[in-house]
């Protein structure tokens, strides 16, 4: 009897679980199942990717390059010439109406605002008005921590020293008369950028939390003078440093410079007509290869125009009805789960 | 036996491992005409183990159905097994019950100790053990067979997922000025292989079957391709990393177009680092999950519970570190405040994931599905069988027999192995002629009479064999 005991307290338990009997889905790649369902994905990619496409053909895009490397080219005089805030102009000309609302943007090539060292310099208390770090920024903006007088450099950090400078703006010229296009630099960045991850220090007047340190050394204006119009729009919250500390993912990118203000003639857009910029050449590009360009665009449910997204829906939804039908005649010929 | 065979046996010597650097001598199957048996006891193993014979013993084995050692000490098993085990580049598994199948227990690929009357001696050295030699059938055809699977898919599916991830690093080093910038959120890397991939793979490694117990015992036949090494070799990896490349592609080209000088839908930023890295873990993570639910082909609760519940934790981890509340505690450590809200807000980001998870998942659904059609493995035809079909009813259990309180040492009453051990035969030198122990004839076991031996110093003109 002792044995018996024995034997049964060695005996492995008889639950599903231990024995591997838990009920389950068994699921087949089954022709009833696979066939039908590429059919349907390739015919829902056509569809997808005939209304992506056609959006992005409505989507008016008109791309400036003004980097001026050639010599016919415009700006070419303040690219070469090393005077600072040398003035330039580009003409174009709208034959029909640039449907509002229209975004202005600019954009850099060749500009690897992803490289690691770069994208790592920068103090994110600091930005976040912490004054403590004020006087003692952090080591990973080094070299642009301190400067040569051992000064403290605020905002630091190569991210916020390389700041985009040049500023535009826009004229259009109708039976004669030249008006100014009022543009709008509200509300440009993304609102969590402005409310919450980067704060001014709370001190009033904002002028007082600098004291004891210096702007970046690439910088025209300290952080406190960015915008001398409006007053909101000053110290780290600046809506084109935001902008521009939102760095980018790819080595060329676009960044968003003003809204076209839709009011009075520009209620609809940018009506047809002669226009002008008029830059302030501040920005060097040359030394690197890179380029700069002005981009007015308007936007519609996916974004920008990319044209991409829109081809590839449809290419790959016609592979996928080709497929199907591949399948299909595979499987009339071999017909496998009858075979035995 | 084997009309025209060569004289010598044929042993080749060859090169194998993972860089051909293991060195192998290999013994060659030749051709048999009908069904041999051989049987050999232990005195004349120990002339056939020497070394100028013992391939031939290999070779006149090998040629045999089966192969019966009997009487055999326990150094002999072990070296038996060795001989196989060496010079025909097989799997061997050993099954004994007692303290005198130690040794050969150690020395095969695979132990197998029965626990019961002899004691526990077998049990504590062996690798698998159970209390009756009819489970052997149970523990190869089917578990043996159920956990080759589960490694060679777990392997496979492993390399897939680390090897992708890590091949989209390595496209995006040619977009970043190859500063090392990772294209991915730190804390996704600590997270990747820890929190979302790890309880995934863990339930299919634990749960899968791809043909339940009674179809493994009907159909022998699955148990071939794991002795043909066929679901995880070189090719297969090649096959693997193949794969990775070819995702990994997608999973960093497609993100990088669509990203292209584009904007949100009300012209604010969303080719930003942030956003992209985020973009880019989104379709990876859903790539890799899709890819595991097309390996498992057992989905148990638990299966559904972790695959599942891992998405589920990715999304709330991501957007709990995106959140305010996390940035106000610990600013520095994440600065991807907002990424969530402002980018998979946008459809052409979730047209973007759902472009590339079809364009990795649609390609490997369309091979599988041809290949079952082109050239159907066994475990397929059983798959397809196993929907359709009954299951057979288990093999009828055998009156279990009652226990004998009598000992089974049959042979404690005859002479036993003293002398062979003794002799020191098998450590080839040269013995001394010993006068016999027992001078008594031969008698049957029955009549319990002790057997006498001649000892191996005298010159035997034939060995006796009885039936163990």
């Amino acid at each position: 009897m002792v044995k018996q005991e024995s034997e049964s307290a060695n005996r492995p338990d008889n639950t599903a679980f231990t024995q591997q009997r838990l009920p389950a889905w068994q699921p087949i790649l089954s022709a009833g199942i696979v066939i039908p369902g590429f059919v349907l994905i390739g015919l829902a990619f056509i569809g997808i990717g005939v209304a992506l496409f056609v959006t992005s053909r409505s989507i008016q895009v008109l791309e400036l390059d003004y980097t001026g490397d050639s010599n016919g080219s415009p700006c070419s005089s303040c690219s070469q010439s090393v005077v600072t805030n040398c003035k330039c102009s580009l003409n174009f000309t709208l034959t029909t109406l640039f449907q509002g609302p229209v975004f202005f943007y600019y954009g850099l090539s060749n500009y690897f605002q992803n490289y690691r060292r770069y994208g790592a310099s920068k103090d994110d208390n600091q930005l976040y008005g912490d004054l403590s770090y004020f006087t003692s920024p952090s080591s990973s903006c080094s070299p642009y921590d301190y400067d040569s007088s051992k000064k403290p450099i605020v905002p630091c950090g190569s991210i916020a020293n390389s700041m985009f400078n040049d500023t535009f703006t826009l004229t259009w010229t109708v039976n004669g008369t030249t008006n100014n296009v009022p543009l709008d630099g509200k509300g440009i960045a993304w609102w969590t950028d402005y409310n919450i991850k980067y704060r001014n220090p709370s001190v009033t007047p904002l002028k007082n939390a600098f004291n004891g340190t210096v702007k970046p050394i690439n910088w025209a204006k300290p952080a406190y003078e960015l915008d001398a119009s409006d007053p909101s729009n000053n110290g780290f919250v600046n809506q084109d440093f935001l902008v521009w500390m939102r760095r980018a993912a790819l080595p060329n990118f676009r960044k968003l410079y003003r809204r076209i203000d839709a009011s009075g003639d520009y209620q609809k857009g940018l009506p047809a007509g002669n226009y002008t910029i008029d830059i302030a050449y501040n920005y060097p590009v040359r030394a690197f290869n890179g380029a700069k360009k002005i981009v007015f665009s308007n936007v519609s449910w996916m974004g920008g125009r990319n044209e991409f997204l829109g081809i590839a829906y449809l290419v790959i939804g016609s592979l996928c009805v080709v497929m199907s039908i591949v399948m299909l005649i595979v499987y009339a010929k071999f017909k496998f789960p009858d075979e035995e | 036996m084997c009309p025209e065979a060569a004289e010598e046996p044929s042993v080749f010597k060859s090169r194998v491992g993972l860089f051909w650097l293991k060195k192998t001598e290999t013994m060659q199957d030749e051709k048999v005409d009908g069904d041999y048996g051989l049987i050999i006891n232990g005195h004349s193993l120990a002339f056939a183990l020497e070394k100028n014979l013992r391939l031939e013993l290999l070779r006149t084995a090998c040629m045999c159905q089966t192969v019966i050692c009997c009487r055999v000490t326990p150094l002999q098993k072990a070296q038996v097994v060795q001989l196989v085990k060496k010079y025909k580049q097989a799997v061997t598994l050993a099954i004994g019950d007692g303290a005198n199948d130690v040794s050969m227990i150690k020395v095969a690929h695979i132990g197998v100790g029965i626990s019961g009357q002899e004691g526990m001696q077998a049990v504590l050295s062996s690798d698998f053990s159970f209390a009756q030699f009819r489970y052997l059938q149970r523990l190869l055809l089917v578990h043996g067979r159920w956990s080759y699977i589960r490694m060679c898919k777990f392997l496979g599916y492993f390399f897939y997922k680390n090897f992708t991830f890590t091949l989209v690093q390595f496209w995006y080093a040619f977009f970043c000025g190859f500063s090392a910038q990772t294209v991915y959120e730190d804390w996704f890397i600590t997270f990747y292989n820890m929190v979302y991939t790890a309880l995934p793979v863990l339930g299919m490694c634990l749960f899968d079957q791809d043909v339940n117990d009674r179809w493994s015992l009907y159909h022998p036949q699955l148990y071939a391709p794991g002795q043909k090494n066929q679901y995880f070799n070189k090719k297969a990896f090649v096959n693997c990393v193949m794969h990775s490349c070819y995702s990994s592609l997608i999973l960093f080209f497609i993100p990088w177009a669509s990203m292209h000088d584009t904007v949100r839908d009300d012209g604010k930023e969303i080719a930003d680092y942030q956003s992209f890295a985020l973009l880019a873990q989104t379709c990876l993570l859903i790539v890799v999950y899709t890819q595991l639910c097309l390996d498992t082909y057992y989905w148990t609760a638990v299966n559904h519970f972790f695959v599942w519940g891992s998405m589920v934790a990715y999304f709330s981890i991501t957007l709990t570190m995106c959140s305010n509340g996390m940035f106000y505690m610990f600013t520095s450590s994440f600065p991807f405040i907002g990424t969530t809200r402002n980018s998979l807000n946008q459809p052409n980001v979730w047209l973007t994931i759902f472009l590339t998870f079809l364009l990795c998942i649609l390609p490997v659904v369309a091979f599988r599905f041809i290949f079952i059609q082109l050239r159907p493995t066994i475990n397929d035809k059983v798959r397809y069988k196993m929907r359709t079909e009954e299951l057979p009813v288990p093999a009828p259990r055998r009156l279990r027999r009652r226990h004998s309180t009598r000992s089974g040492y049959a042979f404690s009453h005859s002479q036993g192995y003293g002398d062979l051990v003794t002799s020191r035969k098998f450590l080839m030198k040269r013995s001394t002629k010993r006068a016999p122990l027992f001078t008594q004839t031969d008698s049957s076991i029955f009549q319990n009479q002790p057997q006498h031996y001649r000892t191996i110093a005298e010159e035997a003109e034939e060995s006796q064999g009885h039936s163990p």
